[in-house]
């Protein structure tokens, strides 16, 4: 058990399970986001509960926050050592005859999604801190009375070029999935009659929650 | 067909090398692409010039020397083909073909086109066999009954023939796939069950001691592999290694 994460499979499996806990995070992200377009009502409500009920505050928070920062870390790390392990790269490289752009570029898309979670977090972490732990309200609410989680959100998407920055990263998240979906579980020893199942199925996740996710941004845009 | 071909020359592992140009005409379709480089090497001789190093043995698919990175493919454009296997009639009047070694830290360059895979070797003494009893009493294999399922899976595995291309391919230069099959060739048998953990966990060491990449699962491997070796493999492998380690 000692020195698993010193070696290389080791890694690979610590990247597919940090993987595993982002994206069902992520369905859930998406589960209530989505509800701010059905029910604002439903939104406020939702909104509140996770923003204030400990478990998820203490507990399911910090381990996200972790996972993000491990995730990252980690695949920086794997960068870094694989690009050590050749020195001279070749003068003419065809990897489009046996890989896809996706595959060999999951640094730049996760950069890319590292640089739009900087821009996430001080758009709505940053504000949900200050306005609970530090002036602490915890109330969750509007001088008017109302929930202030809608409101917030439709506030957010008025900018034109923070919804194109927005709409920009989830292209880079769908691209990072369409490969890292199949590849966490091909890392986890998953490789059987489901695999092609599966990859279908991370396809449409991959391209589905992103799509989604632009979706509510340009919904809120225009009809603010 | 007349071809310009850009390889890579280098003298020693010390020196730095460069890709130098080469015209040459009157190539075949029906050529093997080594023998293109043997029509080369003889006018190169003739006219004083030092010969392109490159490795090769068998010629016929089966010893895994042949190691060539031609126009951005390991064993070039064909698939399911080493070097020595690729025609010449993959390539059109005219065109130019890059040549360089496979690359990799754990592969450097010994000469021009020949790279050192005594990488490959150590994996493998660190545990890509079986331990029998050759004292005179060893049981025949095929007393040991083994459904043809994992006989067959076992048997494509142990078709690897160790010639690097999978590691030249990769972004990351990962020996995954080669060590996989060289795993999963074992650890589907019988016999191999009895050293399975210590044979995953010692030759994943020696991998990673060799200074191989990770693999990110980009299956560039798989599609370059002259013998098919499946990425099923690697994931057999993740999970041998995994039980491995949690078991002790
Ligand atoms: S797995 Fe395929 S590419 Fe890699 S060494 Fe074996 S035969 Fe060559
Ligand atoms: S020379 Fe033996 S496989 Fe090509």
């Amino acid at each position: 058990m000692s020195g698993i994460f010193n070696s290389s499979i080791g890694r690979k499996f610590a990247m597919a399970l940090s993987a595993f806990f982002l994206m069902i995070f992520l369905l859930q992200h998406f589960a209530i986001n989505i509800l701010s377009v059905f029910s604002p009502e439903a939104f406020n409500n939702t909104s509140h509960f996770m923003g204030t009920f400990w478990i998820v505050q203490y507990i399911f928070q910090p381990i996200l926050i972790l996972g993000v920062i491990f995730h990252f870390v980690m695949g920086m790390v794997l960068e870094v050592r694989n690009r050590n392990a050749r020195k001279i790269a070749y003068a003419k490289n065809n990897g489009n005859a046996n890989s896809t752009w996706m595959s060999r570029n999951m640094i730049y898309t996760g950069g890319a999604i590292l640089l739009f979670l900087g821009l996430h977090f001080y758009d709505f972490w940053l504000p949900e801190i200050n306005t609970k732990y530090i002036q602490g309200d915890m109330s969750g609410l509007l001088p008017d009375g109302n929930y202030r989680y809608f409101e917030e959100l439709q506030h957010k998407f008025v900018d034109v070029w923070r919804v194109a920055l927005y709409c920009l990263a989830f292209v880079f998240l769908s691209l990072h999935l369409l490969h890292g979906f199949s590849s966490a579980f091909q890392s986890v020893g998953a490789n059987n009659k489901y695999t092609r199942g599966l990859k279908g199925f991370g396809k449409a996740y991959a391209i589905i929650i992103p799509l989604g996710f632009i979706f509510i941004a340009l919904y809120h845009h225009f009809n603010y | 067909m007349k071809l310009t071909l850009k390889i890579w020359r280098q003298k020693n592992a010390d020196t730095k090398g460069k890709l130098v140009d080469y015209q040459i005409d009157g190539i075949d379709g029906d050529m093997s692409f080594l023998e293109m480089l043997d029509v080369l090497n003889g006018q190169l001789i003739n006219k004083g010039e030092e010969p392109v190093a490159f490795d090769h043995d068998c010629r016929e698919g089966i010893c895994g020397s042949c190691s060539l990175f031609i126009n951005g493919e390991a064993h070039g454009p064909d698939r399911l083909v080493t070097t020595c296997q690729l025609h010449m009639r993959m390539f059109k009047d005219g065109d130019t073909i890059h040549i360089e070694p496979f690359r990799a830290t754990a592969f450097p360059v010994i000469k021009d086109l020949v790279v050192d895979r005594g990488s490959f070797d150590r994996v493998q003494h660190a545990g890509g066999f079986i331990s029998v009893n050759t004292s005179g009493k060893t049981v025949d294999a095929n007393t040991i009954p083994v459904n043809k399922h994992d006989a067959d899976m076992s048997f494509m595995a142990a078709t690897c023939i160790g010639c690097g291309a999978c590691v030249a391919s990769c972004k990351n230069s990962s020996a995954m796939l080669f060590v996989s099959a060289k795993v999963s060739q074992f650890a589907l048998l019988p016999q191999g069950k009895i050293e399975a953990t210590e044979r995953v966990l010692n030759m994943v060491k020696q991998m990673d001691e060799e200074g191989f990449g990770n693999c990110t699962n980009t299956g560039a491997c798989e599609v370059e592999c002259p013998k098919g070796i499946s990425l099923e493999n690697i994931a057999r492998m993740n999970r041998e290694y995994l039980s491995a380690t949690f078991k002790g």
